[in-house]
C-alpha cells in the first residue's frame, strides 16, 4: 500500500515537473537554429576544405596518403590546442558551434581547457589528470567499441 | 570536385552536431563521446567507409573519421596481424593524433594561463 | 508580543540595524547597468591573486573589512562573522576568516546565502546573543564555473537560459545599538531596521537542466513572497520594491507571470538582482546568478536608497539552486530556496 503511494506520488511529481518544463518553456527564447546551423556548416565546411587542400599539398611532395593523413591530424589538433592556450579557441566556438566543436579540433580543445584550468593544482594531479577529465571517456568509450569491432572481425573472418 | 565533396560533407556532419546541440541537453563530452563511437559503428557496418571515399577529409576530419580510423585500425589488424592485431590496431592506426594531442596539450597546459572572460 | 508569526516568519522585537555595508564587483558588472551603485569595481577579476579562489576570498575580505569599517566598529566589537560562497566546502569564506581571529560561522545556501546570513544574524542580535555581526557573501564567475560547468577555456556555446556567474561581494554590519549620525549625500542618512525575517522552503518543480536555474528558482521565490505577506498580514503595497536575488531573466518573467495569476498587484515593484546586474548587449544570456549578485545590489543599491530615503520599505530576497555537480549528474532535479528579509527606515519605537 505504501509502496504504491509512493508510486503514484512519483507520477504526480513527474507530471508536474513535465507541466512546469513547458511552462517555463513559454519564457525561455529559442537558439537561432537556422543562424547557428549555418554558422557551422560554413565553419566546419571550411576547416574540412583546407585540411584536404594541405593534405593534398603533402601528397605532392611525395608523402603517402596514410602518411599525410596523420599529419594532417597532428597539424589540426596542435593548432586547436594552441588557439585554446592564448585562449581565443572559445571565442571561435562561441560563433562557429558544431562548426569547430565536432571536427577534430574540439576534441583537442576538450583537452587542453580542463588542463589549463586546474595548473595551480599541480603538474601531476592538476594538468595531467585533468587532461583527460573531458577528453577521457571519448578515447575509453571509443578505444573499447573499436576493439570489440576487431575482436569480432577477427572471429568473423 | 573533391573539395566541393569535402565541404558538404563536412558541413552536413557538423550540421547534425549543431542541431543535437540547440535541441538536446546533452553535455559536450557526451556529444564527442556520440559522435566518434556511431563513426566507429558505422566504419563496421560498411558505411562510413563510401563516405570517406567520396569526401575524404570531409569525412575524416569530423569526430566520427575518429571513430573511422579506430575501427578500421581494429579491422586491418585483426586480418593482417590476427588476434593481437585486432587489439593493437585501432591504437596503432589513430596513435599520431592521440600522442600528439596528449603530449603538445600537456605543453600548452603548463605553458599557458585560463583567461577571465568578458 | 510574539517574535515568530505563522509558521515561517520571525519578528525581530529588538530591532536590529544595517550600520555599515559594502559591496564589490568585477570588472564586467562594472560596465553594467548597475555600476554606480557599487563601493568598490575591479579594474581586473584576479584581484593582483594568483588563483581565482584566492581573489574570490580576497574579494569576500574586502567587503566585509570595508563594511566594518564604515560602520565606524571595531575589529574586537564584532562578535561572530557569518558568510558563504559557492566553492567546495566555502572555501572562500573559511580562507577569508582564517587570519582575522574573529569567530566565524560558515554558511551554505548556494546563491541565497546573502540573506540567510542576513536572518541568522539579526537572530543573533535580536536574541541578545551578539552586539555586532557581519554577514556576507561573494561568488566569482572564474571558480564557480569551472565547478559547476565547463572549464573557462573550453569551446561550447551558452544556451539562452545560462546564466552569468557574477564576480561580487556584499557585507554587513548589523547591531544592536545605533551609531553615530551619518552624512550620505550631504543630508543625514536613514538608519536600516530589519524587522522581518521568512525562512523559505525548499520547492523543486522537477526542472533538471542546470542552464535553467532561473525556472528552478522562480517558484521558490514566489512561495516565499506570498508566505511573508500571509505572515506578517501586509499587503504589496506596504512595500516599495520586492527584489529576488538571482532569477535573470527567464526567471524574473516566469515570477511575475506566478504572482499576477494570485491576484496580488506587486508587478511594478518586483524586479531581480540577475536581470538588473547586467546590459542586455553584455551577452550573458540569461542575466546574472551567484552569491555576489544578490550581496552586491543588496548591499550597493537597496541599501543606499534605502539611506537617501528613495526606499523606505524594501523586501529582498536572495534565491538558490540547490544542486550540486553530483547531483546533476546522478540526474536530480534541482530544489529551490529563496529567503526574505524585510527592511524598513521607520523605527515603530
Amino acid at each position: 500500500m505504501n509502496n504504491q503511494e509512493e508510486k503514484q506520488n512519483q507520477k504526480q511529481k513527474e507530471k508536474v515537473a513535465k507541466h512546469y518544463e513547458d511552462y517555463a518553456k513559454q519564457f525561455t527564447p529559442k537558439p537561432k537554429y537556422f543562424l547557428n546551423c549555418l554558422k557551422a556548416f560554413i565553419v566546419g565546411g571550411l576547416i574540412c576544405v583546407l585540411a584536404l587542400y594541405i593534405q593534398n599539398l603533402l601528397i605532392n611532395r611525395g608523402l603517402d596518403e596514410k602518411t599525410s593523413g596523420a599529419f594532417i591530424t597532428v597539424i589540426l589538433i596542435c593548432s586547436a590546442q594552441f588557439l585554446t592556450g592564448i585562449g581565443v579557441f572559445d571565442s571561435i566556438a562561441k560563433f562557429a558551434g558544431a562548426g569547430v566543436i565536432v571536427p577534430i579540433t574540439g576534441f583537442a580543445n576538450s583537452m587542453v581547457a580542463p588542463a589549463i584550468e586546474y595548473k595551480k593544482e599541480g603538474i601531476v594531479l592538476g594538468v595531467g589528470a585533468k587532461l583527460f577529465s573531458l577528453a577521457g571517456p571519448v578515447l575509453v568509450c571509443g578505444i573499447f567499441v573499436s576493439t570489440i569491432i576487431g575482436i569480432v572481425y577477427y572471429f568473423i573472418i | 570536385m573533391e573539395y566541393l565533396y569535402a565541404f558538404l560533407i563536412g558541413g552536413i556532419i557538423c550540421i547534425i552536431g549543431q542541431i543535437i546541440m540547440d535541441t538536446t541537453k546533452l553535455t559536450a563530452p557526451r556529444i564527442l563521446v556520440l559522435f566518434v563511437v556511431s563513426g566507429a559503428i558505422l566504419t563496421c557496418l560498411g558505411l562510413y567507409e563510401p563516405i570517406v571515399n567520396l569526401a575524404k577529409n570531409g569525412a575524416t576530419v569530423p569526430l566520427p573519421g575518429f571513430g573511422y580510423s579506430l575501427a578500421k585500425g581494429a579491422m586491418e589488424g585483426a586480418s593482417n596481424d590476427g588476434f593481437l592485431g585486432a587489439i593493437t590496431g585501432a591504437v596503432k592506426n589513430t596513435a599520431a593524433g592521440i600522442t600528439a594531442a596528449v603530449a603538445f596539450g600537456y605543453l600548452i597546459a603548463i605553458l599557458f594561463s585560463p583567461k577571465s572572460k568578458r | 508580543m510574539n517574535n515568530k508569526l505563522g509558521k515561517q516568519t520571525l519578528q525581530f522585537l529588538n530591532t536590529p540595524q544595517i550600520i555599515g555595508s559594502f559591496s564589490i564587483v568585477g570588472e564586467k558588472e562594472g560596465k553594467g547597468p548597475m555600476a554606480k551603485w557599487f563601493d568598490m569595481i575591479l579594474e581586473e577579476d584576479t584581484f593582483g591573486e594568483k588563483t581565482w579562489e584566492k581573489s574570490e576570498s580576497k574579494m569576500l575580505k574586502q567587503a566585509i573589512l570595508s563594511a566594518l569599517q564604515k560602520s565606524g566598529r571595531d575589529k574586537e566589537d564584532i562578535d561572530t562573522i557569518l558568510s558563504g560562497d559557492l566553492i567546495n566546502q566555502i572555501m572562500s569564506s573559511s580562507f577569508m576568516a582564517r587570519d582575522l581571529s574573529i569567530p566565524f560561522l560558515g554558511l551554505y545556501g548556494a546563491c541565497s546565502t546573502m540573506t540567510e546570513s542576513l536572518i541568522l544574524g539579526s537572530v543573533l542580535i535580536d536574541g541578545g546573543y551578539a552586539k555586532n555581526v557581519i554577514t556576507g557573501a561573494s561568488s566569482h564567475y572564474c571558480t564557480a564555473e569551472r565547478q559547476f560547468r565547463m572549464p573557462l577555456e573550453h569551446g561550447n556555446q551558452r544556451p539562452p537560459s545560462a546564466q552569468w556567474t557574477t564576480t561580487a561581494a556584499g557585507a554587513a554590519v548589523i547591531s544592536d545599538h545605533d551609531k553615530p549620525i551619518e552624512i550620505f549625500n550631504g543630508k543625514e542618512a536613514n538608519k536600516i531596521y530589519v524587522t522581518h525575517a521568512t525562512i523559505g522552503k525548499i520547492i523543486d518543480t522537477g526542472i533538471k537542466d542546470a542552464n535553467q536555474m532561473g525556472a528552478a528558482m522562480a517558484p521558490a521565490a514566489v512561495d516565499t513572497i506570498i508566505t511573508h505577506l500571509n505572515d506578517t498580514g501586509r499587503t504589496p503595497d506596504f512595500y516599495d520594491v520586492i527584489i529576488s536575488g538571482d532569477l535573470g531573466f527567464i526567471g524574473k518573467d516566469i515570477a511575475k507571470d506566478l504572482i499576477s495569476g494570485l491576484g496580488a498587484d506587486i508587478e511594478k515593484k518586483f524586479d531581480d538582482c540577475g536581470a538588473m546586474m547586467f546590459n542586455l548587449d553584455q551577452d550573458t544570456h540569461g542575466g546574472g546568478s551567484g552569491c555576489g549578485c544578490s550581496a552586491s545590489i543588496f548591499m550597493g543599491y537597496v541599501i543606499k536608497e534605502m539611506k537617501a530615503g528613495n526606499i523606505n520599505n524594501a523586501l529582498i530576497l536572495s534565491t538558490g539552486a540547490l544542486l550540486s555537480t553530483i547531483s546533476s549528474q546522478q540526474g536530480e532535479s534541482i530544489p529551490g530556496i529563496a529567503h526574505a528579509v524585510a527592511l524598513t527606515t521607520k523605527n515603530k519605537n
